[in-house]
């Protein structure tokens, strides 16, 4: 059944449509270039203020969310997100919010819970990248790398997926624990902000893990579609804005006497981006869906996701590029900022050839 | 009958299925001969007596009468079942479509049940030797005689004209206005005096496509569908149906859509590496996973585009983007069972005809559906003329009265 916003989803997205465009616009983004930090604290407050970060997270645990999960209502978030190429660590919150929420202790939710929600304070999500654990009597010994990590830096809390004798497992611990070093890394987003996270024979008490060790990698699984959803959810919405400009522009150009909109074989790019642009909606909205409603297809919808949107967001940015001629690849054009965000999110949190890799296990079975 | 919901209309579908319907065995379909559409003529009798043909289909004229959830539900049910498919592209899709749109209620009665009985197949009379792609340039004329029309001239690409019954025409009825003003459709009995039927062989070898003859050919005035000379309106709208049909939107389909190979759902591209023990080539197993999510896609697409025009989000023409989809994933999908295929594709062993074959001669006719129900460009034009705004193609022959405008006579 294909998504349909009810209309407290369209207010929703409006309001945050609005705050977007008057607190932050595109100049806003480009001067927290050199921010460490990518956005303003006051602004990731008041984002948590409008619900960003509590529609995955139950009323009783202090969420809430005006679709049933809230997934759909985030993905409408994140669209807008990506249209305006907004700073702010929605995916990595969130997955950690609903992560903490489901599996949590009544200790761990006291403790993390309302900072996360209130905007006061971001986690990281270092889920997709295992590091190894030694278990030490009760304790668990984590040692590795965790690497690219969204917020890594800014993170008070890490959600980390160990890797056991015993399978997987997962901790929650501070950003700033013993053994714990957080180096920032450059990146190709103007203000998104990765790091690298390594553990070094940290020392983590049954109190830190998350939820009961057998459901661990079903989790974790479900943390990957939740963040990949967000991801596409933003990839599209860039891809719309993206096109949106470069119609406008194709309609105020002109050459030889007649406006660049009016030459078919620009006509016929257009139609076939257009026709990318709404086959991304589509998957995405699908791939929400089956994530939203614990479809045993959710896997592979969001794989198909990450397959298809990654490669045709990025060629579909590259031929607005294109069609802008010369100053579509000037810093001072807006396009590069659209082109950034889309290239970051179709490598991180799988490459398209990864979640192929994920549909061919499904149709193949594993490479032995 | 009271409201059912969908669900439980799922249930009662599923069971009746299981009991009237053979299941499918086979992982490829049986090839469409004379043979098999009477099968599926009796198939689609076997539908009816359950009643479950046309269920998009009003009521008053033997379908169903319900909404496109309930065919939608019905159509994923008879996955596993052998259904009549042929019988929606054209006649369910696109003919029977645009007689609920446009037919008077007599028109309507004598046609629709006897369809969806499965007594009448349908075929569209629209392209012309001298036309492509500039359908509303016909030159088939159909001169006013009282109370009948005389047709003369010829049609093509019509499929499985010769083991049809009926057809809709697009002739010209009026020389002395524009192009689009002065045509008629007209709904015209295939087997009969006047009319000669030829087939065309195609480069499969198959033999699905025909040209019609029309010599004096008597039309009574009550077989004229929608207004005369106000064809070009029951086209467009019969373009519609068929953009949706062939991209899979259809309201009026039943049972999977495109063909096995097209949908991207079947199993044979893995099936193919399996058997030849490359299911561990890291790059077959990209090409079949690309295959699979490009056929995730188009069904997404697919209910997005249903959704947005049946909630008047999105124009009608929007599917324009179905039709494009669905013809470039063709060609995609089909150079990827190339390139599985290898070998394979250009030599078997006299006793085999298996998936490496039949995929090898289907790439030969990869341009069919990218050319057949308005080509990808005329696509390319709705959508970024109908759909962006974006200015329209300049036309020689606009407001021009037809008999003055430039013809030339090559076969298109």
């Amino acid at each position: 059944m294909e998504f349909v916003p009810n209309d407290e989803q369209i207010f929703f997205q409006e309001t945050t449509r609005k705050f977007l465009s008057v607190h932050c616009p595109i100049p806003v983004v480009r001067a927290l270039e050199s921010a460490p930090a990518g956005y303003d604290p006051q602004y990731w407050r008041q984002g948590a203020d409008l619900g960003w970060t509590s529609l995955l997270v139950p009323a009783e645990a202090g969420g809430g969310s005006l679709s049933e999960g809230g997934l759909m209502d985030l993905v409408l978030v994140a669209e807008e997100m990506g249209r305006m190429v907004s700073p702010g660590p929605l995916a990595p919150v969130n997955v950690v919010a609903s992560a903490v929420a489901a599996g949590g202790s009544a200790a761990q939710q006291a403790a993390v819970l309302p900072g996360l929600l209130s905007g006061e304070t971001v986690a990281a999500w270092c889920g997709e990248h295992p590091v190894e654990g030694v278990i030490d009597g009760e304790n668990l010994l984590l040692s590795g790398l965790a690497s690219p990590v969204e917020a890594g830096a800014q993170a008070q809390h890490l959600l980390v997926a160990v890797r056991t004798e015993g399978g997987l497992r997962q901790v929650l611990v501070p950003g700033d624990a013993s053994g714990v070093t957080v180096t920032p890394l450059g990146g190709l987003d103007l203000v998104r902000r990765f790091a690298e996270v390594r553990f070094d024979q940290v020392v983590t008490t049954p109190a830190e893990r998350i939820g009961a060790d057998e459901d661990a990698a079903e989790a974790i699984e479900h943390q990957l579609q939740i963040a990949c959803v967000v991801q596409c959810a933003e990839t599209v919405g860039a891809m719309s804005r993206a096109f949106e400009m470069t119609l406008e522009y194709l309609g105020d150009r002109y050459s030889f006497g007649r406006p660049l909109a009016s030459y078919q074989a620009l006509k016929h790019r257009m139609a076939d981006n257009k026709m990318w642009l709404e086959a991304s909606h589509a998957v995405m909205t699908a791939a929400a869906g089956a994530v939203a409603s614990g479809s045993p297809a959710a896997g592979e919808m969001v794989s198909a996701a990450k397959t298809w949107i990654g490669p045709h967001a990025t060629e579909l940015i590259q031929d607005c590029v294109q069609l802008h001629g010369g100053i579509g690849v000037t810093w001072e054009h807006d396009l590069h900022l659209y082109l950034r965000r889309t290239t970051v999110n179709r490598v991180t949190h799988g490459t398209p050839e990864y979640h192929a890799e994920r549909i061919a296990t499904q149709l193949l079975g594993a490479v032995s | 009958m009271t409201t059912e919901s969908v669900e439980e209309f799922r249930h009662r579908a599923r069971a009746w299925l299981a009991e009237a319907m053979p299941r499918l065995s086979g992982a490829m379909p049986d090839r469409l001969d004379d043979n098999r559409r009477q099968v599926e003529r009796v198939l689609q009798r076997t539908l009816w007596e359950g009643g479950f043909a046309g269920i998009g289909f009003p009521a008053e004229y033997g379908g169903g009468g319900l909404a496109p959830e309930y065919q939608r539900a019905f159509s994923e049910e008879s996955l596993p079942y052998d259904m009549p498919v042929s019988l929606n592209v054209p006649t369910l899709g696109i003919l029977a479509a645009t007689l609920v749109d446009f037919g008077t209620h007599e028109q309507k009665a004598r046609h629709l049940p006897a369809i969806l009985r499965g007594e009448e197949l349908w075929v569209q009379f629209l392209s012309e030797p001298s036309g492509g792609s500039d359908l509303a340039g016909c030159l088939t004329r159909a001169d006013r005689d009282g109370d009948l029309f005389i047709m003369n001239g010829s049609k093509i690409w019509s499929s499985a004209a010769f083991v049809s019954d009926y057809a809709l025409c697009l002739a010209r009825t009026n020389w002395d206005v524009p192009k689009h003003r002065g045509l008629t459709m007209f709904i015209v009995k295939i087997h009969q005096p006047g009319i000669q039927v030829e087939q065309i062989r195609q480069v499969d070898g198959s033999m699905e496509f025909c040209q019609e003859f029309f010599d004096d050919v008597p039309i009574p005035v009550a077989d004229v569908l929608g207004e005369v000379d106000d064809g070009w309106t029951v086209a467009t709208r019969l373009l519609v149906h068929e953009r949706n049909a062939v991209g899979g939107g259809s309201p009026y389909t039943s049972g999977r859509s495109g063909g096995h190979e097209s949908s991207g759902q079947d199993d044979s591209l893995a099936q193919m590496v399996r058997q030849q023990g490359r299911a561990g080539d890291t790059h077959l197993r990209q090409l079949v996973a690309e295959a699979h999510v490009r056929g995730l896609v188009g069904g997404a697409l697919i209910q997005r585009v249903t959704s947005g025009v049946s909630r008047g989000q999105m124009l009608p023409s929007a599917g324009s983007l179905l039709k494009l989809f669905s013809a470039t994933n063709v060609m995609r999908r089909y150079e990827i069972g190339l390139e599985l295929a290898g070998e394979g594709a250009a030599a078997w062993p006299a006793s085999s005809a298996g998936v490496a074959q039949r995929l090898s001669e289907a790439t030969l006719w990869r341009q069919g559906l990218s050319l057949g129900g308005g080509s990808n460009e005329i696509q390319r034009n709705i959508i970024s003329e109908r759909l962006l705004g974006m200015p329209r193609e300049f036309a020689a022959d606009r407001d021009v009265p037809y008999r003055d405008v430039r013809r030339g006579g090559a076969r298109g």
